[in-house]
């Protein structure tokens, strides 16, 4: 067996030029998925009580009347062009809704994955390092028991005791009202909205709302930190290098924070990416559950009105957001750990 | 070595069951308590499911008995000991009825799953080639997609075409775990593919066909159970998810778990707790079963992390060599 690594440089390379056809795929599927199933999509988002002549109107204004192979090859088209249609029901221009919607999802899944990692680190590297101790079965219990608990239970719970019984945080929306109507826009983002313009009072309405939602969706992927992180550890503790560091006179302490913490965490860097998936599925969720204004609210509400044009834009998105994160975490990980590029 | 190479080859079937099972008789201390516990709490829903009828009270969609009608939203009493719905419906039969929505939707996607997952992660696996690079790709690209997108858009769809039921989100959820079988399976195939056992069949001049069935099939299929487990546990949170968009069964079909949450969420805005205490409760409690039967399985199937008791070893000889061997 050959034993030569391959240059960083021709790593990124590959991983880069694999990017294609893997998004070339994505949309191919969701082309397929959304155009070539049964059912008349135009009809079928209108409700059918239009006339048949305004129907007719609107399948050429999408040029849903055009051969499939055409609107495929248009579709590639403004997908490469950054442009994903615009909804049937409301008229609103997807990138609109990216836009606007887009960083009210950015907001939630960027506290949640803060709350995630911090639980993930501090139960997992425990639990992982005193292994088979009360500590460890206390710690897995609460990942296992977390893992189970759908995000939109815990946010039902979560409701019910910090929004009905202590009365204490907001559980709808994403400001109250009138912080909503006073706040002037700069990048969509409400918590760096109120920053910029130093409205301390609004920072603190938005930060009271994001709360209970990120905390919920946090705990949910902090359990699947939680127990990859702990098998990392055991697997690093049996490892070589470190029984050599400990025949070395290293003291235990060291041996762990040191050296096997260190090493079981790069793995988890690409996990993180890989959980990326299950962010966003959880943020639909939890996005329904709080009434939260992001993507995967407007989704639902596009698949409630059957409007195919919403809904295949923001699955677009979706899984653009999907593929980039994975190369960038890839990249990232092909840089801190030269074994990752075989 | 040889002795039990020749009781093998008598009856195929037995010993490779036997030393399936050896591992989890051999289980020790927390893998064994998890494998129990887990057991214990899927056998107890899987009862629940298959005898709903006797033990449930009342119809999952009924709202009235003996001429008049249930209170609305009741608190747990003794003639509805989980309360009442906004529709007067018992919570009691609805969860219990529920176990067996969930486990039928779950047992049927894991069924779909296998049978598709499987077969092709090991001809994907064994011929490789530009078949097994399209079908990476392909399964790839499923699985970086984010799970319950796929699912929700696929029950939309099909819903939209075929109708909402049982059927089409068991096929909602397949989908979803279809790659992961595939992965695992094929990855094991090529390196099973290698092993000498197998170049001896093919030297031997066996068919392709019969050497994937005969020799490669059973040695890849040990690590299919415990993803099958896990896999349970996540399609139950899944199958909820949809319920809980409002994507998986018509609320007239069967009773759902995840819907009934979806309902109750707006119910604790009052303070009204049992409509979604209840059934959140059963999904928690049903896939920490499954998770716990599989990490038990894991834990005693997988040798990376199996721990037994310490046994004797005698250096030198060839006894440390059959001790840790496959």
């Amino acid at each position: 067996m050959a034993a030569q690594g391959t240059s960083l440089k021709s790593y990124l390379l590959t991983r880069l030029a694999l990017v294609l056809p893997m998004v070339f795929i994505l949309l191919t599927l969701v082309f397929l998925l959304m155009r070539v199933a049964p059912g008349d999509p135009v009809s079928a988002s209108l409700g059918g009580h239009v006339p048949p002549r305004i129907v007719q109107q609107i399948k050429h204004r999408l040029g849903y009347d055009k051969p499939i192979l055409t609107q495929y090859g248009n579709y590639l088209w403004d997908t490469a062009r950054l442009d994903f249609g615009t909804t049937i029901t409301d008229r609103r221009p997807v990138r609109d809704v990216i836009a606007v919607n887009g960083a009210a999802t950015l907001e939630l899944t960027f506290f949640a994955m803060i709350v995630a990692v911090a639980v993930g680190l501090l139960i997992g590297l425990l639990a992982g390092r005193f292994r088979d101790t009360a500590l460890d079965v206390g710690g897995r219990l609460f990942g296992i028991v977390i893992y189970a608990m759908p995000v939109f239970f815990l946010g039902f719970l979560a409701q019910l005791f910090f929004g009905s019984y202590l009365g204490v945080l907001p559980t709808s929306d994403q400001a109250s009202p009138i912080t909503q109507a006073l706040l002037k826009t700069h990048t969509n983002i409400y918590l760096l909205d109120a920053a910029i313009d130093h409205d301390w009072s609004a920072f603190w309405d938005i930060f009271k709302h994001l709360i209970l939602p990120a905390t919920t969706l946090g705990l949910v992927i902090g359990g699947i930190f939680i127990r990859l992180i702990r098998v990392n550890v055991i697997r690093t503790l049996k490892d070589d290098y470190i029984e050599a560091a400990r025949a070395r006179g290293i003291p235990e302490r060291a041996v762990v924070y040191r050296h096997a913490f260190r090493n079981a965490l790069v793995p988890v860097i690409t996990v993180v990416g890989l959980q990326m998936a299950l962010l966003l599925s959880g943020a639909v969720l939890t996005e329904t559950t709080f009434n939260w204004p992001g993507l995967g609210h407007e989704l639902v509400f596009y698949l409630s009105n059957r409007d195919y044009a919403g809904v295949q834009g923001i699955i677009v998105v979706f899984s653009l957001v999907v593929v980039a994160v994975s190369v960038l975490i890839d990249l990232v990980s092909a840089a801190i750990d030269p074994r990752i590029r075989y | 070595m040889a002795a039990a190479a020749a009781t093998s080859r008598r009856s195929r079937l037995l010993p490779g069951v036997r030393r399936a099972f050896q591992p989890i008789s051999e289980a020790r201390g927390l893998a064994r308590a998890m494998l129990w516990t887990g057991a214990l709490v899927t056998g107890l829903f899987v009862f629940m499911a298959c005898f709903s009828f006797v033990i449930a009270p009342y119809g999952f969609d009924q709202y009235q008995a003996h001429g008049h009608r249930f209170a609305q939203l009741a608190h747990p009493s003794s003639s509805h000991l989980m309360g009442t719905t906004v529709q007067s419906t018992d919570v009691l039969s609805r969860v219990i009825w529920g176990a067996q929505t969930e486990l039928e939707v779950v047992a049927l996607a894991l069924l779909f799953g296998l049978a598709i997952g499987v077969p092709l992660g090991v001809i994907s696996g064994y011929f490789a080639g530009w078949l097994d690079r399209v079908l990476v790709l392909i399964m790839d690209a499923l699985f970086a997609f984010p799970y319950l997108l796929l699912a929700i858009v696929i029950a939309f769809l099909l819903g939209n075409s075929i109708g909402r039921g049982v059927f089409v989100a068991a096929i909602a959820i397949t989908v979803v775990y279809i790659p992961q079988y595939f992965r695992v399976v094929r990855n094991h195939v090529i390196s099973v593919r290698e092993e000498p056992y197998v170049e001896a069949a093919r030297a031997l001049g066996a068919k392709p066909f019969t050497i994937m069935r005969r020799y490669v099939f059973f040695n890849v299929v040990q690590n299919v159970p415990v993803i099958a487990t896990l896999n349970a546990a996540d399609a139950i949170l899944t199958l909820a998810a949809l319920g809980f968009l409002g994507y998986g069964l018509q609320p007239s079909q069967a009773a759902e778990w995840g819907y009934d949450i979806s309902r109750a969420t707006s119910d604790a805005s009052s303070g009204i707790w049992w409509t979604g205490l209840y059934p959140g409760i059963a999904i928690v409690l049903l896939v920490t079963g499954l998770t716990l039967l599989g990490e038990g399985l894991n834990e005693t199937i997988n040798p990376v992390l199996r721990r037994r008791r310490v046994e004797k070893v005698e250096l030198g000889s060839s006894i440390v060599e059959a001790e840790v061997g496959p």
